[in-house]
C-alpha cells in the first residue's frame, strides 16, 4: 500500500505529465517558494530521464528578496532548465512599489505581470503550486482550472472534472491553469521536502536577521529601499518565514527552527493559518477570489 | 493508522452539510486561530443570531455567502489522531447536482444527511443513487437535527425504515446510520448525552476506523499511456499510472488495442529504477522491442479489456444544453478520446422512484442508460472490473464544457461489420469514405459516416462520394494496423501486411492513408524515407502537413443538417 505523500506524489505527477501531453503550449509558473521547489521536484520526476518539456516562468516584480533571486538563478543552471523572467516595466517605469501603491501594487506588478507574460509568450497551460488548504475559494476550485480570453476565472460555471478525467480542451485565446498539488497541505509539503531532500531558500530557516516591526508584522531589511518611519528601528532578531514574495509585504516571525525537523513541529503546533503572514489577503473576506478572478493565481 | 479517507458529505439543500463538516473541524481544534477568530466575526453578521455558524468554514464564494447556499464542491484537509481526512462538502441544490458528483467522483465513502424532521427526500435519493453510479461502496447516513425533534428514538426508527427501502432499491452495501445533531454536536465527535438509545458510534469514530482499501484489487496489471519519453535516441519509455496489479521487469506485456506483445525491459517509478512496481505508482516503463505504442494505448497483463466501438453505459447528464442524439461529442476514457455518437437512449432511472422510463432526450441532472457509438476502436472494460477503463466523459465538441460522464456496463465486442477492411488475418478501420460537411449552426466541419461493410478482396469499393472522388488505382496504407491495401480497376486486389509493401510501378499507384488523404509519395526512396521519420513525427502536425494533402481527392460541401431542421 502506498503512503499518503507516495499518492499525493503520484496524482502530481499524473497530473504534470497529462498536460504535457495534452496541452499545447505549457509552462509551470516558479514563485521561488517552498511550494514552487516541491512543483519543481515533482516536473524532474515526472519526466525522468527527459528534461521537463516546458519552460518555467518567474513573475519578477524587482522586491523579492535577494535571496530568492539568487537562488532561482543557481537551480534553473543546476537542473538545466529554461526559466523565463517577466517584469511588468510599464509599472517599473510608473514607480509602482508596495510602499506607496498597497493593492495596486499587488495588481500591476503581478497579476497584471503575469497575463501579460502569459499573452506574450502564447502560453496556453500554465501550472501553479495553489493548494486547497490555503484559501476558502482555492479550496472549490478545480484541478484543470478554465481561464476565458480575459484569462478571468469563472467559479459559478467551472467544469465537472471527474475522476482523473481532466478536460483540457480549449478554444483559441482560452487557457488553462493547472493545480497539480491541490490536495496537498502545508505538512504534506514540509514532509515531502524533508523525504525527498529538497533544496529550498534559506529565508524558511531561522536565522538572525535585520528586521522592523511595522502594523503588526515583522518585515526583514532586505535592502535600502525600505525607508524607516519615525520611531522605527532596526534589531537583528531571530526570524524566519513561512511563505516567501516580496519582502515589504512578507510577515516573518520569532523563531528557533532552523532544521527542517523543527520547522515540521512548528507547523504542526502553529495556531495561525500560512496566509495570515501575507499582507495581501486580509484586505477583506472574499479578497483572494476577487484577484483570483482577476487573473491572479 | 488507516490510510487516508477521501469522503464527501452529501442530501438536500439545508440538511446541514457544511456545517457538520464545520463542526467536526472546530471540534477537532483543527482550526487555525486565525480562521476561528473570522469565524467568529463573520457569524455576528450571520443568521444564527450571533451563535457560531459553522457552515462559514466551508461555503468560501462570494456567492455563497450572499445566497447562504454551497454551489460548488469544496475540499477541507484535516488529521486527527487515527487517520488523515480529504472531505468534499458537495451542494444540496438540484441545480448544482452536477458539483456534487464531481464530489463523489473523488471520494471513497459517503455521508448523506437527511433532515429528521423531513426524513428521505428526491434530492436524498438522487445523491445516493449518484454516488452509486460514481463507484462509492461505502455510505453512512446521518439523520441530522435530531435535536428538532426531541431525540425521538421513534421518528429516527422511522426514518431508518425510508433508508432501508432506498438501500434495497439502489442496492447499496455497507450502510451505517447515525442520529445526529450538526449544530449542537451530538453523536458527530461526542457520544450524546440527549439519545442514550443510540448504541451505534458517533460519526468521527465510524468515519476514523472504516475500511475500505479495495480487497479485490490486484488481479492483472494495467497502465494507459499517457505520453511517451525519448530524451535521446537511445531511450523509449511508456510513462503513465499503474491502475491496478504488480509490474516486474523481465514481465511479458501486451499492448492494446495492437495486441502486440513485448518484455518488461526496466521500470522507473517517479524517476526512480525499480524492478517492481504497484498499483497507484506513476510509472516509465521501457520496453525490450520497438512496438508502436503512443498515447492512448494500453499496457497490460492478464487483464480482461476489451477493443471495442460500441458501449453500453449509465450516464449522468450534465450540460444545460439537453443531449443531442446522433450529434458527436468527444469521449475521454482513460488516456484515449475518440468521437462518440449516444445512438439510443436505453431507458432513463426516475432519481426518486428508481423506475426505468423510456425516453428520447435527455436533460441536465438526468441518469439514463445509453448505446454509445465510437467513431475509433478504443480499449475499455465494465466499470465495476477496471474502474479507470470503464468511466468516460463526453464534451461538447463546440462548448468544450464536460456535458456528461459515464460508466460502462456492458462492452460490445468487435466484429468484422465494425472494421472497413478484412481479410483472414487482417483488418483494418478506416474513415475514407466519412463525408466531410460545413455545419452551418455549429460554423464547423462535422463529418458524416460512410458505408462500410467489411470490404474483403475482390469487392467493389465506392471512390465516389458527396465529398471525396479517389481514382480507381489506389493503395490504401494503414499505419496503426501495420498493412495495406492494393485497389486496382476500382476492386481490392490484394490486402497485405505493411512489411510485405513496396511501391508499385506498374500502375504507379497513388497512396492514401485510411483518411483518404493523399501521401506525397512517388517512389520506393520516398517511401522508405517517409517510413523512417514516421515513428518520430506522427505526433506532430509538421510531419503531417509535410507528407500528406488533405485536399488532393477531398473536398468540403455545405449541408442541411438533418438534427437541426
Amino acid at each position: 500500500m502506498l503512503s499518503h505523500l507516495d499518492k499525493l506524489e503520484a496524482e502530481a505527477i499524473y497530473i504534470i505529465r497529462e498536460v504535457a501531453a495534452v496541452c499545447e503550449k505549457p509552462v509551470m509558473l516558479y514563485s521561488i517558494g517552498k511550494d514552487s521547489s516541491v512543483m519543481l521536484h515533482l516536473a524532474l520526476k515526472a519526466f525522468y530521464p527527459e528534461k521537463p518539456p516546458f519552460p518555467f516562468l518567474h513573475i519578477d516584480t524587482t522586491w523579492k528578496f535577494h535571496d530568492m533571486i539568487a537562488f532561482r538563478d543557481r537551480i534553473a543552471k543546476e537542473h538545466g532548465i529554461t526559466m523565463l523572467k517577466y517584469t511588468n516595466q510599464d509599472g517599473v517605469a510608473r514607480g509602482i512599489n508596495p510602499f506607496d501603491h498597497g493593492a495596486a501594487y499587488t495588481d500591476i506588478m503581478k497579476t497584471q505581470a503575469l497575463k501579460q507574460a502569459l499573452k506574450k509568450y502564447g502560453f496556453t497551460a500554465a501550472f501553479g503550486g495553489g493548494r486547497r488548504d490555503e484559501e476558502k475559494s482555492r479550496a472549490k476550485e478545480r484541478i484543470f482550472s478554465f481561464r476565458n480570453e480575459a484569462q478571468v476565472w469563472d467559479p459559478k460555471n467551472q467544469r465537472p472534472e471527474m475522476w482523473k478525467l481532466y478536460n483540457p480542451r480549449i478554444k483559441k485565446g482560452e487557457s488553462m491553469r493547472v493545480f497539480p498539488i491541490s490536495n496537498w497541505t502545508e505538512k504534506d509539503i514540509w514532509q515531502y521536502i524533508k523525504r525527498e531532500n529538497i533544496e529550498i531558500v534559506p529565508l524558511y530557516f531561522a536565522k538572525v536577521r535585520p528586521i522592523i516591526r511595522r502594523d503588526g508584522m515583522i518585515i526583514m531589511v532586505d535592502d535600502d529601499r525600505l525607508k524607516l518611519r519615525p520611531g522605527e528601528k532596526i534589531t537583528n532578531e531571530k526570524v524566519r518565514f513561512r511563505t516567501l514574495g516580496c519582502y515589504p509585504l512578507t510577515g516573518g516571525f520569532v523563531s528557533e527552527a532552523d532544521t527542517l525537523d523543527k520547522i515540521i513541529e512548528e507547523t504542526l503546533q502553529a495556531v495561525t493559518s500560512e496566509r495570515a503572514s501575507r499582507a495581501i489577503d486580509k484586505d477583506s473576506i472574499g479578497s483572494m477570489e476577487r484577484r483570483k478572478r482577476e487573473g491572479y493565481f | 493508522m488507516s490510510g487516508l479517507l477521501k469522503f464527501i458529505t452529501c442530501g438536500s439543500v439545508d440538511d446541514g452539510k457544511s456545517t457538520l463538516i464545520g463542526h467536526i473541524l472546530y471540534d477537532s481544534k483543527l482550526l487555525y486561530a486565525d480562521q476561528e477568530k473570522a469565524l467568529e466575526l463573520e457569524s455576528k453578521a450571520g443568521s444564527r443570531g450571533g451563535k457560531l455558524d459553522y457552515s462559514l468554514l466551508l461555503d468560501g464564494l462570494m456567492a455563497e455567502h450572499e445566497q447562504g447556499i454551497t454551489i460548488d464542491v469544496a475540499y477541507r484537509y484535516f488529521t486527527t489522531e487515527k487517520r488523515s481526512f480529504i472531505v468534499a462538502d458537495t451542494p444540496g441544490h438540484e441545480e448544482y447536482t452536477r458539483n456534487m458528483a464531481v464530489g463523489a467522483s473523488f471520494a471513497d465513502l459517503a455521508v448523506i444527511l437527511t433532515d429528521a424532521s423531513k426524513g428521505v427526500l428526491v434530492q436524498t435519493r438522487r445523491h445516493a443513487r449518484i454516488c452509486h453510479l460514481m463507484g462509492i461502496k461505502y455510505f453512512i447516513f446521518a439523520v441530522n437535527k435530531m435535536d428538532i425533534i426531541d431525540y425521538d428514538e421513534k421518528r429516527f426508527q422511522e426514518i431508518t425504515k425510508q433508508i432501508d427501502v432506498l438501500v434495497k432499491q439502489i442496492g447499496l452495501e455497507n450502510v451505517t446510520i447515525i442520529p445526529l445533531s450538526a449544530t449542537e454536536g451530538d453523536n458527530v465527535t461526542k457520544k450524546s448525552a440527549n439519545m442514550p438509545w443510540y448504541k451505534g458510534d458517533t460519526l468521527l469514530s465510524v468515519l476514523e476506523n472504516i475500511n475500505v482499501e479495495n480487497t479485490a484489487a490486484g488481479d492483472g496489471f494495467y497502465l494507459p499511456v499517457q505520453r511517451v519519453c525519448r530524451p535521446d535516441r537511445t531511450f523509449r519509455g511508456f510513462q503513465g499510472q499503474c491502475e491496478s496489479g504488480q509490474l516486474h521487469v523481465g514481465d511479458t506485456v501486451t499492448v492494446l488495442p495492437s495486441g502486440e506483445t513485448a518484455d518488461v525491459k526496466s521500470i522507473y517509478n517517479a524517476g526512480a529504477k525499480t524492478d517492481t512496481a504497484f498499483a497507484g505508482q506513476a510509472l516509465t516503463i521501457e520496453l525490450s522491442k520497438e512496438i508502436d505504442v503512443s498515447r492512448g494505448c494500453v499496457i497490460t497483463k492478464d487483464i480482461k479489456a476489451n477493443i471495442t466501438k460500441s458501449i453500453t453505459s449509465d450516464i449522468l447528464w450534465m450540460d444545460d444544453n439537453p443531449l443531442l442524439l446522433q450529434h458527436e461529442y468527444i469521449l475521454q476514457l482513460g488516456s484515449s478520446s475518440t468521437v462518440a455518437v449516444v445512438k439510443q437512449i436505453n431507458y432513463k432511472t426516475d432519481v426518486n422512484s428508481g423506475d426505468k422510463l423510456p425516453a428520447s432526450v435527455l436533460r441536465k441532472n438526468e441518469i439514463a442508460n445509453c448505446t454509445i457509438s465510437l467513431a475509433d476502436k478504443i480499449t475499455a472494460a465494465e466499470f465495476t472490473a477496471y474502474p479507470v477503463l470503464g468511466s468516460f466523459i463526453l464534451i461538447d465538441r463546440l462548448s468544450n464544457m464536460t456535458s456528461a460522464c459515464g460508466v460502462i456496463r456492458n462492452v460490445q465486442q468487435l466484429t468484422d461489420d465494425d472494421y472497413s477492411f478484412v481479410s483472414d488475418n487482417i483488418k483494418i478501420s478506416a474513415t475514407l469514405f466519412d463525408e466531410y460537411y460545413y455545419n452551418m449552426s455549429d460554423m464547423k466541419i462535422d463529418t458524416a459516416q460512410g458505408n462500410y461493410k467489411a470490404f474483403t478482396v475482390g469487392d467493389t469499393l465506392p471512390l465516389k462520394g458527396d465529398t471525396y472522388n479517389y481514382p480507381q488505382e489506389i493503395d490504401i496504407i494503414a499505419f496503426a494496423e501495420n498493412a495495406a491495401i492494393r485497389v486496382r480497376h476500382g476492386k481490392i486486389a490484394e490486402i497485405l501486411p505493411l512489411s510485405q509493401y513496396s511501391f508499385d510501378t506498374q500502375y504507379n499507384a497513388p497512396l492514401a492513408d485510411t483518411r483518404g488523404f493523399f501521401i506525397n509519395i512517388h517512389d520506393q526512396t520516398e517511401l522508405d524515407k517517409f517510413r523512417a521519420e514516421y515513428t518520430e513525427g506522427k505526433n506532430h502536425a509538421s510531419f503531417w502537413n509535410k507528407w500528406l494533402d488533405c485536399t488532393k481527392w477531398r473536398h468540403i460541401l455545405f449541408n442541411d443538417n438533418f438534427w437541426m431542421i
